[in-house]
């Protein structure tokens, strides 16, 4: 990768304005990816000096710092305790604990990865992306932005949930992106992401919509939800995994999870 | 531009590009166990220790480790033997190429966790790639390490 300049931002503000100032700025979180994603930056800012990195437990959130690397994040007690800790299993699934040292949630969320195990964790954890310009907005509300915002991510606040969740990454290796990645939370209502489709994780509105309007959720119920599911669902072929399996991998670990949530 | 590192106890300070990464930084100036592999923080045996925490020097730019403490298998060369002793006796080694790396991240693990079970063991070294050994002699040997007091 190429750097004409590195600059060590100050300050929130001067990182915003810095990274806004030219269109050849770039703003590095763990760089573990960029490396192989970006061969050429005029200038890179760097925010290591701006205490991003930390979880916060409030009474009704977490916070946690956008600079916190995903290896902090996956040792939390107050993480692995939210939602039968899907957010920890999604990140303890990604690559080596060397790597999870150096990858950063900003990174992992700014990056709106297809392949990312954490954005199907994230859309159905109650939480909130907190930015320097456009404040907070839903991580669902990010994900459907056309293009990535030009923007500093600060934090991000995950409401307090024991909520029961599942997690599921379908891959051979650790070493391997997902071939799909199915998340589940269940509180009152349900709520059901599918990433790596190869596209990006997306929330199963309609399949959980469902969910929510039957009296008793059973066997039978699950079924129909499945259906629902595999219409709604766009999934497609890449070079893992062919559209015909990526729909039966679907089929089977929605059930497979939507089973376990209703334990 | 300048960078002060502390390598091994040992403070330096080198002239760097902004776009150089730790590895080429070390193996610069003659820190050669640090190997260099995929290149793409896949196989785990560029190695070292920021801050006692293994990551893949391949993909730390250089610039971000101001004042950082960089550990390689020099810096903690009594548990490496030790380490090295076990591998030895188990023929958990063949290339050797993967073993500074290895030694490193078993290193970082016994402080973090000593008491590791073989699952956690095995979760711990998924980053580090072995191509001869098939991984359980290493594990039979980390766990005789984890447990060796002296």
């Amino acid at each position: 990768m190429e750097v004409k300049e590195l600059v060590r931002a100050i300050d929130i503000k001067a990182a915003y304005t810095l990274l806004n100032e030219s269109k050849g700025s770039k703003v590095m979180a763990g760089g573990a990816w960029m490396k192989l994603s970006v061969k050429s930056v005029d200038k890179l800012i760097l925010l290591d000096d701006l205490d991003l990195d930390y979880i916060k437990e409030e009474n009704e959130f977490l916070e946690i710092g956008a600079m916190t690397s995903l290896r902090t994040i996956e040792m939390h007690p107050a993480i692995k305790s939210l939602s039968s800790g899907i957010l920890t299993k999604a990140i303890k699934s990604i690559m080596g604990v060397q790597v999870r040292n150096v990858a950063t949630i900003g990174g992992s969320v700014m990056g709106r990865f297809a392949f990312s195990d954490i954005l199907g964790a994230l859309l159905v954890l109650d939480c909130q992306l907190c930015f320097h310009g456009l404040h907070e907005i839903s991580v669902f509300d990010f994900l459907q932005m056309p293009k990535v915002p030009s923007d500093i991510l600060l934090s991000i606040k995950i409401k307090k949930s024991s909520e029961k969740g599942y997690f599921h990454k379908v891959s051979k290796t650790h070493l391997d992106f997902s071939l799909l990645n199915i998340a589940i939370t269940k509180n009152e209502l349900f709520k059901i992401a599918i990433g790596s489709r190869p596209q990006t994780a997306t929330l199963a509105i309609n399949t959980a919509n469902f969910l929510n309007s039957q009296s008793e959720i059973n066997e039978d119920t699950v079924k129909k939800a499945v259906e629902i599911a595999c219409d709604e669902i766009k999934v497609s072929t890449n070079l893992r995994a062919s559209k015909e399996y990526r729909e039966v991998l679907l089929k089977t670990y929605l059930t497979r999870g939507l089973l376990e949530v209703i334990k | 531009m300048k960078i002060n590192l502390k390598i091994n106890g040992q403070s330096r300070q080198f002239l760097i590009e902004p776009n150089e990464y730790l590895l080429d930084v070390l193996r610069k100036n003659d820190y050669l166990s640090v190997r260099r592999g995929c290149d793409n923080t896949s196989c785990g045996v560029c190695t070292v220790l920021i801050d006692n925490k293994p990551v893949p020097s391949c993909s730390v730019l250089a610039a971000r480790c101001e004042n950082k403490e960089i550990t390689t298998v020099e810096g903690v060369e009594k548990e490496v033997e030790k380490l090295a002793r076990y591998f030895g006796e188990l023929g958990a080694d063949q290339c050797g190429y993967c073993n500074p790396s290895m030694a490193l991240t078993v290193y970082a693990l016994k402080l973090e966790n000593k008491n590791a079970s073989i699952e956690e063991v095995k979760e711990y070294l998924v980053g580090n790639l072995c191509r001869c050994t098939g991984y359980i002699a290493q594990h039979e040997a980390i766990m005789k390490y984890l447990g060796d007091e002296s």
